[in-house]
C-alpha cells in the first residue's frame, strides 16, 4: 500500500501505534495531558487498545475511565481545558459523539468567542467503515463539526500524520475533533518519525504530483485516491492527489493552486456526499478559481443512507479505487 | 447558631441589597426599553446567591446561572461592566458576544460562564474540581442548577462521576419553583428534588432559599468537605421566581397566593429585619447602607450606558484561542 515519504526514517508502524506513540510521549512531555474515557482504564486499554499501557505507565488519575455517559465526560473535560488541562477524550466510536453534541458545539466551541475561556482538549474519535461493522459503527460525521465555528476538524490519512496531527492538537489551545480512522488502524503502516514530531494543524500536503487533474481527499480515501491514481498513471493520466488533512480551518490556499493548474477537482470522501465537506471544496473552486476550471467539479461520497450492514451493500455505499478512477476517466475525456 | 461575625453579617446585607438594587433597577430600565435583548430577574434569589458565593474562596471555581447575579458581583465582577453585558457594550464582559448574564466568564476569578444549554455548566463545574483533585489543590468548585435542571439527563451523568471521583464540587440546587412555565410538580414527580442526589450516593440536604444564614452555613460546610477530600455534596435550596421566566413573561399562570406566600418570606426584607432583632442594627445604619448601594447601581447602570458599543470590525475576534 502506498504511504508518504519520510527522508531518513525506515521504520515503519500502524496508523494505531503511531497514535498511540502520539499519546505517550505527549503525555510524558506534558503533566497537564491526561486521556479520559470508556473502558481505557486498568490493563483493558480501551476498545481499540489505543491507549493499552498508558494506566500502567502514569496511573488512574491521568488515565481516568469514565462511565457511558458521553454528555458528562466530554463537559467534564471542558471544565479541566478552563481550568489549564489537557484532556484528551477518546470516544469509543466516532459515531457515539453526537451524545456529546451540546458539550461540544454549543459549550466548549463557543467559549473562547464569548469569554476568551480556551478549551485545550482533543476528542479522538475511531471513525470510518468499509468493515461492516453497521451503520452505528460505521459513520464519518466530521461535517457536522466542520460546520461550528470554534472547533478544528482534523481527518488524517497516514501514520506520520496521525502521530503528528494528534500531537498538534493536544498542544493547540483550542477544542479539537481528531478522526481517525479504524479502518486504517492496523491495516495500514508507514514510515513515522520516533521523537517529536509535528505536523501543523489546516495544511494540506500533496500526496502525488499530477498535471491532468486535482484529486482532493482526506482520511482513508487518501489510500484509495493514490491506488486510483496509480492506476490512472498506466493509462496516462496523471492524477494529483491533494491531502487535506485537516477540513477545518481549509487550506484554501493549497486546494485552488492544485485546481488552478490541473484545470479539473475530483473531490473524495468516505462520508456521505450530501452535505459533506465535500459541498465546501466545491463551492470554494467555483467561486474562487472558475476561470481555471476545464471541466465541471466532481464529486465521490457514500451514499445519503444510512452505513448499511452488509457487504454487497456497504460496498455499494462506499467510494473506492475503481470508482476514484473511473471518475477520474470522465474528467479526463473533458 | 453562625460562624459569622456581626460585621459580616452586616456586609452580606449590603450584598444582598445590591444585588435586589441591581434587579429593581435593570428591570425598570428593561421596561422604559433601555434595555437590549432579554433579561431574567433574580427578585427572590439573593439570599442563595449571596448566601452560597459568601461561603467561596477566591481560588474556588464557580459556575452560577442567570439569576445569581449577586454571586457574580461577589466572585469579582463589578455591577457596570454586568450592566454593559445586558447592553452589549463592548466594555461588558463578553464584549457584546452574549447577553445578559449569560457567558459571564472570567477565569481571573475563576468563574465559568454559563450557556442557555441548562444544565450544561453542571459537567464543566465538575472538571473545573477535577483540576482540584488532579493537582491536589484543596479547593472546591461551586454550581448552581435549577429545578428543570435536575430533570436532565447530564445532570445524572454529573452527579454520578461526581460521586465516582470523590470530586470536590458541591452543586447549589436552586429550586424556585418553575422551570419557564411549569411547575415542579409537572416536571417531575420526585417531590424532594435533593433526594435525587441519594441514587448516586451524594450527600444531600434541604435549606429554606431565602434564609441567607441557612444557605451559607449548609453550603459553606459542604464547601468545606469538599475541599477536605470527602466528596460533593447536593444543597437544594427552596425559593421562589419572583417574576416571570424573562422580562417578556408576565407569569399568569403562577398563583397569586403562592407568590404572596413567598413575598412574606422576602429574602432581603426578611434578612434586614433579622439584623435589627438579633445584631441591634439601626434604621439609620441600614438606610445609609440602602442609600449607598442605590447609588453606586443607579452610576453603574449610567456608566454602562454611555459606554460605546462594540466596533463591527472586531465580530470576527476570538472564535480562536492562539
Amino acid at each position: 500500500m502506498p504511504t508518504d515519504s519520510c527522508a531518513g526514517n525506515n521504520r515503519r508502524i500502524t496508523y494505531l501505534e503511531a497514535l498511540a506513540e502520539a499519546l505517550d510521549q505527549e503525555m510524558a512531555r506534558d503533566p497537564d495531558v491526561l486521556v479520559l474515557g470508556e473502558d481505557i482504564g486498568g490493563e483493558f486499554g480501551g476498545a481499540f487498545k489505543a491507549t493499552k499501557g498508558l494506566w500502567q505507565k502514569y496511573g488512574e488519575d491521568r488515565v481516568i475511565n469514565t462511565p457511558m455517559a458521553e454528555l458528562g465526560f466530554t463537559g467534564m473535560a471542558t471544565g479541566m481545558a478552563l481550568a489549564g488541562l489537557r484532556p484528551v477524550i477518546e470516544m469509543q466510536f466516532a459515531d457515539f459523539i453526537s451524545t456529546a453534541f451540546d458539550a461540544i458545539v454549543q459549550y466548549a466551541a463557543s467559549t473562547h468567542y464569548i469569554w476568551q475561556g480556551a478549551v485545550p482538549w482533543t476528542i479522538r474519535a475511531p471513525a470510518d467503515g468499509g468493515t461492516s461493522s453497521g451503520p452505528f459503527h460505521s459513520q464519518n460525521p466530521e461535517a457536522w463539526f466542520a460546520h461550528v465555528p470554534g472547533l478544528k476538524v482534523i481527518c488524517p490519512g497516514t501514520p506520520a500524520d496521525v502521530k503528528g496531527l494528534l500531537t498538534s492538537a493536544i498542544r493547540d489551545n483550542n477544542p479539537v475533533i481528531f478522526f481517525e480512522s479504524k479502518t486504517l488502524y492496523r491495516s495500514l503502516r508507514g514510515p513515522v518519525p520516533p521523537g517529536e514530531h509535528l505536523v501543523p494543524i489546516g495544511k494540506a500536503r500533496q500526496a502525488r504530483p499530477g498535471a491532468d487533474l486535482t484529486i482532493i481527499t482526506y482520511g482513508a480515501m487518501l489510500q484509495s485516491a493514490l491506488a486510483a491514481a496509480e492506476e490512472l498513471a498506466g493509462e496516462d493520466i496523471e492524477a494529483a492527489v491533494l491531502d487535506l488533512r485537516t477540513v477545518k480551518p481549509l487550506d484554501t490556499d493549497q486546494i485552488l493552486e492544485s485546481v488552478k493548474a490541473t484545470g479539473k477537482a475530483l473531490i473524495v470522501h468516505a462520508a456521505n456526499r450530501m452535505m459533506g465537506c465535500g459541498a465546501e471544496v466545491a463551492a470554494l473552486i467555483a467561486e474562487e478559481c472558475f476561470e481555471y476550471l476545464d471541466a465541471p467539479i466532481r464529486r465521490l461520497g457514500g451514499l445519503d443512507t444510512p452505513v448499511p450492514f452488509s457487504p454487497p451493500l456497504e460496498q455499494a455505499y462506499r467510494p473506492d479505487a475503481d470508482r476514484i478512477a473511473a471518475a477520474a476517466r470522465d474528467l479526463d475525456a473533458w | 447558631m453562625t460562624s459569622l461575625s456581626a460585621v459580616e453579617r452586616l456586609d452580606i446585607y449590603r450584598w444582598m441589597y445590591r444585588t435586589r438594587r441591581f434587579d429593581e433597577v435593570m428591570v425598570s430600565m428593561f421596561k422604559q426599553g433601555r434595555g437590549l435583548g432579554t433579561c431574567f430577574s433574580a427578585r427572590g434569589h439573593e439570599a442563595v446567591s449571596i448566601g452560597a458565593g459568601w461561603g467561596l474562596q477566591p481560588e474556588d471555581f464557580a459556575a452560577p446561572m442567570h439569576r445569581n447575579v449577586g454571586m457574580f458581583m461577589l466572585r469579582g465582577l463589578p455591577p457596570d461592566q454586568l450592566y454593559s453585558n445586558y447592553l452589549g457594550r463592548a466594555n461588558g464582559t463578553t464584549r457584546g458576544r452574549d447577553a445578559n448574564l449569560h457567558g459571564n466568564g472570567d477565569l481571573s476569578h475563576n468563574l465559568i460562564g454559563f450557556i442557555s444549554h441548562i444544565p450544561q455548566s453542571l459537567p464543566v463545574a465538575l472538571g473545573t474540581a477535577m483540576s482540584f483533585r488532579y493537582r491536589r489543590q484543596p479547593q472546591a468548585a461551586l454550581t448552581v442548577c435549577g429545578d428543570g435542571g435536575s430533570t436532565a439527563g447530564v445532570f445524572h451523568e454529573t452527579l454520578n462521576m461526581a460521586v465516582l471521583y470523590m470530586a470536590p464540587l458541591v452543586v447549589v440546587l436552586e429550586n424556585n419553583q418553575y422551570a419557564y412555565s411549569t411547575p415542579v410538580a409537572e416536571h417531575t414527580a420526585v417531590s424532594e428534588l435533593h433526594l435525587k442526589a441519594r441514587a448516586y450516593d451524594m450527600p444531600s440536604q434541604v435549606v429554606d432559599g431565602n434564609d441567607v444564614l441557612e444557605v451559607f452555613e449548609a453550603v459553606s460546610a459542604a464547601l468545606a468537605r469538599a475541599r477536605a477530600g470527602e466528596g460533593p455534596s447536593l444543597v437544594e435550596a427552596r425559593t421562589m421566581r419572583m417574576l416571570g421566566h424573562a422580562i417578556h413573561d408576565g407569569a399568569e399562570y403562577v398563583p397569586g397566593e403562592l407568590l404572596a406566600h413567598w413575598e412574606a418570606r422576602d429574602p432581603v426584607v426578611r434578612f434586614r429585619r433579622w439584623l435589627q432583632d438579633n445584631d441591634g442594627v439601626g434604621p439609620d445604619v441600614l438606610q445609609e447602607l440602602e442609600r449607598t448601594e442605590t447609588d453606586l447601581i443607579d452610576q453603574a447602570f449610567a456608566a454602562a450606558e454611555a459606554s460605546p458599543f462594540p466596533d463591527p470590525d472586531t465580530v470576527e475576534a476570538g472564535v480562536y484561542a492562539d
